[in-house]
Order: structure tokens, then C-alpha cells, then sequence
């Protein structure tokens, strides 16, 4: 099954029973994404209600190991995104509701 | 931000109302879930994708009472940030 992607959810706004063109869905799948990373890239969270909450996290230097070679590594200290999702996502995905 | 917050932003940018945009950004979001409940993976280029992964049944403990129990087989939806959401947190 191919996966799903920006285009398949603009195809989706126009079948939510909103006026819509493709060329404006497409739009606004983008807006979507690039407010929320542009607030995580400004260190803010994003919390989505029933679905789950982005947030930034400083990660520590460490040492690591290039796995091919075995070399010792140090992992610089680095800022990632997480997300958790929310117990109402989780639990539709294990089939309850 | 919140779920509102970004309503609300939708709603600005692009002179809509305040419901509209509301339908919009809901259906973002469920379409995501129910693509992950129906088995298949969201793959947002730049951004990152969304999926599940499955976990069997292990022996776990009752952190209060310490007793031994049995968690059942789970899935858990996951979220990876694509290279381009990575640098753009990450830079310094």
C-alpha cells in the first residue's frame, strides 16, 4: 500500500465539505507544516489537542560509535523534535474506537 | 502553540473564518490517525512521516505494588522528523 503523502491529504480537504480548490488544499497542507516547524525551530512546543505534542529537546554530548568502522565517536550536543502522542491516539490505534 | 492557536493563524493568513479553518486543520489531523489505524504510513517530505510500531506482549511490574503482570501486544503511533524539520531545530 503506498504511503500517504501532502497530496493525499489536500485530495482529502476537498471532500470535508469545505470550498475548496486542489491548488488551496495543497496550500494549506503546507501552511499547516510550516507553522509548526516554524515554532519548533523557534524552541516552542505544539500541543494538538487528541492528537499528540511536538516539542523540542537539547540533547547532551555523547559517545557514540560509528557502527561500520567501531570507532569511538563523540555525538555533538544536538536540539530534536519528539512527539508523544495523545492517550486518544494511541488508543484508536490499537483498535478502541 | 495549541491546536486553537494554529486555527487561528490558518484563519488570518488566509482571510477565512475562524470554522473553516477549524475543519481544516481537524481533518489534517484525523486523516493522519486514520491512515495510521488503517495500517499505512504518512510520509510528509521535509517534515517527517508518521507510522506504527508493534510491540508483543512482555512481563512487565506493577510499579506500586511491584507484582508481576503480563502487557499485552501494543502498537504505539511514531513520529520521525524528516532531514529538513532536523537542521532547521537544530541549527545553530
Amino acid at each position: 500500500m503506498a504511503n500517504i503523502t501532502r497530496k493525499d491529504i489536500a485530495n482529502h480537504f476537498l471532500k470535508i465539505g469545505v470550498e475548496l480548490d486542489p491548488v488551496q488544499a495543497l496550500e494549506y497542507v503546507n501552511q499547516i507544516i510550516d507553522i509548526i516547524s516554524g515554532k519548533l525551530r523557534q524552541g516552542e512546543d505544539v500541543l494538538i489537542f487528541n492528537f499528540g505534542k511536538f516539542a523540542v529537546r537539547q540533547k547532551r554530548a555523547r559517545k557514540g560509535r560509528n557502527p561500520r568502522t567501531g570507532e569511538e565517536v563523540i555525538i555533538s550536543p544536538r536540539k530534536v523534535v519528539t512527539f508523544r502522542p495523545s492517550p486518544v491516539f494511541r488508543s484508536k490505534i490499537n483498535g478502541n474506537g | 502553540m495549541n491546536k486553537s492557536d494554529l486555527i487561528a493563524l490558518i484563519s488570518e493568513k488566509n482571510n477565512i473564518p475562524y470554522r473553516k479553518a477549524e475543519l481544516i486543520v481537524e481533518s489534517f489531523f484525523d486523516f493522519i490517525v486514520k491512515t495510521l489505524q488503517s495500517g499505512r504510513r504518512v510520509e510528509l517530505r521535509g517534515f517527517g512521516s508518521f507510522f506504527t510500531k508493534s510491540y508483543k506482549s512482555y512481563m512487565g511490574r506493577n510499579p506500586n505494588s511491584g507484582e508481576k503482570i503480563l502487557v499485552a501486544p501494543k502498537k504505539l503511533p511514531v513520529f520521525r522528523a524528516g532531514r529538513e524539520l532536523k537542521n532547521l531545530v537544530d541549527k545553530k
